[in-house]
């Protein structure tokens, strides 16, 4: 725990160092790269004029709502879609067709159908969750131990119990972890998803930055995307483990920090 | 000794298709007749078609042809009076014992502290009502297998089939659990068919022994184990019905 506080410390405290050398050695504008110092005082602006807190409140609110509708498709469907194995078979080639498409790709048709403002970044996080949650669902599903339903028939345990009671909590360890897939996922494409179409955010933090030149703002607004991606990926961690525990079974890692 | 004519297995045969659609007969004219309370072990070596047996007796698995009768009624598919226990236990990782216990209790329409109530006494004869709390991870395959016992016991089937339960504990933990199942079936009464490899095993816990042929699903012998109960494993009748059983198996010398 010591340990790992001091590695974060150590190479944080390199990269500053290169950054700052790259500033004052390096014979180019300002503008191209702004020194760590000035970067601070534009985060520092950022949180005293609260424009910060209100970009960020934005992104999650937006991040939630497409993640916590994808959970739900993806889960439903995933199970739904494991179960019936015929009709996957017809469904598995059109997910495999769709799903290296990034979302972005369907921007322009995101923007005809849901306009601007918030519902375009849901839907981009929606898509970017859906399918990692979709296919770690189905295939969770389809590796349950087939003693498990020997034995639910056995006991006279009928529909909808045995989904209830036997194939979704013995697929729910692995669903988890396509949920943590998912969450890395959602992120990175929340922040593209709002440099395209929307007035608020952190994507948009950065891009109406740009347009106004202060790329030290730029930076404040990549750190926080960084920090926040941390964050989010460090609270799914600890959710995993204490799930697993419950689960009866032994966290990956013990030490979540 | 026994009350009646209980399971009829009446001239099964059963056939599965390979890769290859070559027919392959597993069981072959299996005739057998159990009677009620009766303590019967299947020996056979891996892949004699016991553990099909066990299946079909189920209702996991429907035979090519004929019939198998618990209590006059055709088996036709599972049911909660018929319960099966495995080699690897089947126990639910996520569910902690006193769960798993209740788990064929849901099914039934019981109310939750009814079913709790019935699911604690089966936990305390199977001696584990300390560890009601822990995930079966948490504990011995000993332990395990008397979980799995004990959620069998309490929809209070009148046949439990075990198929190779103690397969997967040491030998001397073996020993213990074999007194413990006795202990449980003369307690209540069940018929066991239970399926195991070891002919130690078998001459301890049988009132019948089927022996089966090594292939085709046969039975080569039944022998009668007439010996009072708790049997010295050391004693020369003991022995005596080892040496039939090792007659049978062609390997004495």
């Amino acid at each position: 725990m010591l340990k790992k506080s001091l590695n974060i410390l150590i190479g944080f405290s390199i990269l500053l160092i290169i950054w700052q050398i790259l500033v004052v050695f390096g014979k180019y504008n300002e503008y191209f790269l702004p020194s760590p110092i000035k970067v601070f005082f534009g985060i520092i602006e950022l949180i005293t004029d609260g424009s910060l807190f209100i970009h960020i409140r934005i992104s999650l609110f937006r991040f939630f709502v497409g993640y916590i509708l994808a959970i739900f498709a993806g889960i439903t469907l995933g199970l739904l879609l494991g179960w019936l194995t015929k009709l996957w078979g017809v469904i598995d080639p059109i997910v495999q067709f769709i799903r290296p498409i990034s979302p972005i790709a369907w921007f322009p048709f995101i923007v005809l159908w849901f306009g601007i403002g918030d519902l375009p970044a849901i839907v981009v996080i929606f898509i970017a969750s859906f399918f990692p949650i979709l296919l770690s669902t189905i295939s969770a599903v389809q590796k349950i131990n087939p003693i498990y339903l020997k034995i639910a028939k056995n006991f006279g345990i009928k529909q909808p119990y045995v989904f209830s009671k036997i194939i979704f909590p013995a697929a729910f360890p692995y669903i988890m972890i396509g949920l943590h897939l998912a969450l890395g996922a959602a992120w990175i494409f929340l922040v593209a998803g709002e440099m395209v179409g929307a007035q608020s955010g952190l994507g948009f933090l950065i891009i109406d930055s740009r347009n106004n030149l202060r790329t030290d703002l730029v930076l404040a607004g990549i750190i926080f995307i960084g920090v926040l991606g941390v964050i989010l990926d460090k609270l799914i961690k600890i959710l995993e483990n204490w799930i697993l525990k419950n689960w009866g079974m032994e966290p990956s890692e013990k030490d979540v920090l | 000794m026994f009350y009646k004519l209980y399971i009829k297995i009446d001239k099964i045969n059963k056939i599965y298709t390979d890769n290859h659609s070559k027919e392959v007969k597993v069981i072959d004219d299996f005739n057998l007749d159990i009677e009620k309370g009766e303590f019967l072990c299947i020996l056979g070596v891996s892949g004699c078609g016991k553990t099909t047996l066990l299946n079909l007796l189920a209702g996991f698995e429907q035979a090519t042809t004929g019939k198998i009768y618990i209590d006059g009624k055709e088996v036709d598919g599972p049911s909660p009076n018929c319960i099966m226990t495995f080699q690897n236990f089947g126990l639910l990782p996520w569910r902690t014992v006193q769960k798993n216990v209740e788990l064929g209790l849901e099914a039934k329409r019981i109310d939750k502290k009814k079913i709790k109530e019935i699911a604690n006494q089966y936990i305390e004869m199977v001696g584990l009502s300390k560890f009601k709390k822990y995930h079966p991870s948490q504990l011995s395959s000993g332990m395990q297998q008397r979980v799995a016992i004990a959620r069998a016991l309490c929809v209070e089937p009148e046949v439990i089939l075990m198929d190779e339960p103690l397969g997967a504990l040491d030998s001397i933990t073996r020993m213990k659990m074999q007194d413990e199942i006795l202990n449980i079936w003369e307690k209540k009464k069940n018929t066991i068919i239970f399926v195991t490899h070891d002919i130690d095993e078998s001459v301890y816990l049988a009132d019948r022994i089927v022996i089966m042929t090594p292939h085709f699903g046969k039975i080569k012998a039944i022998i009668d184990v007439d010996l009072p109960r708790r049997r010295d494993r050391t004693s020369i009748e003991f022995l005596k019905f080892i040496d039939k059983v090792f007659v049978q198996l062609g390997l004495n010398k």
